[in-house]
């Protein structure tokens, strides 16, 4: 089975979907990337689906559940990249995806991320020796 | 109307799943759909292929491209002989699932396409029909 690489950007942690998404694939993804946010004290992940040419309401389920993982592991989650076809869709089918914030691009997303961040820890007391640990 | 081709896929597997959207997808280029009505055949066939295989046991899904006049569409048929639906009006409504999804996948695909039909028998299986004209 083909898995999905999570890249690690400074506090960040990247997962670009390239491939069609097959059910194991994306349940997969669910127990790597937990491990990746608890191992590197990711503070924020960035799910690039620009590939994606559709989101069904399994793989629309798995990214939500995604987001509330992360959430829980003190790491925000940003959907970006998503194909204009495959967000018309998605709402017709009936999934809003209104609790998971967006972006249009990755760019745009590490901005929010970076927000969403500085919200959380309005001094810089929490990050400042955290960032240059040893993997 | 005419049939201009008539495919048919097996769906026993997780792979056989996307194997289904990737073969509607190449008969929706060539019936000339748009990207947006390409993607709401796709979505559409996903959901289904995924309930014949989760709830169905596994199936078919039969794929025909038709032409009726100037009009171009895509006719796909998934069947199971599955345990069936015992209460299709309640298995059509949004919220409803017997499973661990949302509940949006029987009543949000019929949103996605143009005409929906579902025969269901208790022990018997389930026929499932959907069509998106171009």
């Amino acid at each position: 089975m083909e898995r999905i690489p999570i890249l690690r950007m400074g506090r960040f942690l990247l997962v670009t979907v390239q491939v069609d998404l097959q059910d194991e694939v994306v349940q997969a993804l669910q127990d790597d990337l937990t491990a990746k946010i608890v191992r590197y004290g990711a503070r924020g992940v960035l799910l690039d689906i620009s590939a994606l040419e559709m989101v069904d309401s399994f793989i629309g389920r798995m990214i939500g559940h995604l987001a509330a993982m992360s959430r829980i592991l003190d790491a925000h989650t940003v959907v970006c990249g998503m194909q204009p076809a495959v967000a018309i869709t998605l709402v017709e089918l009936g999934l809003s995806l209104g609790f998971v914030r967006t972006a249009l691009n990755v760019e745009k997303g590490m901005k929010l991320l970076n927000e969403a961040i500085a919200n959380d820890d309005p001094h810089g007391l929490l990050d400042a020796e955290d960032d240059e640990r040893p993997l | 109307m005419n049939v201009l081709s008539d495919d048919s896929l097996e769906i026993r597997r997780d792979a056989d799943v996307v194997a289904c959207r990737q073969a509607v997808r190449a008969r929706s280029v060539e019936q000339g759909f748009g990207l947006v009505d390409q993607t709401k055949i796709v979505t559409a066939a996903s959901e289904i292929a995924r309930n014949t295989l989760q709830y169905g046991g596994g199936g078919t899904v039969r794929i025909q491209k038709l032409a009726d006049g100037s009009k171009q569409g895509l006719r796909l048929v998934f069947e199971d002989r599955g345990p069936g639906i015992a209460d299709i009006a309640r298995a059509m409504t949004d919220g409803f699932t017997t499973g661990s999804g949302l509940g949006k996948g029987l009543s949000g695909t019929k949103r996605l396409v143009n005409e929906f039909d579902l025969w269901s028998k208790p022990g018997e299986g389930t026929r499932i029909t959907i069509t998106r004209w171009k």
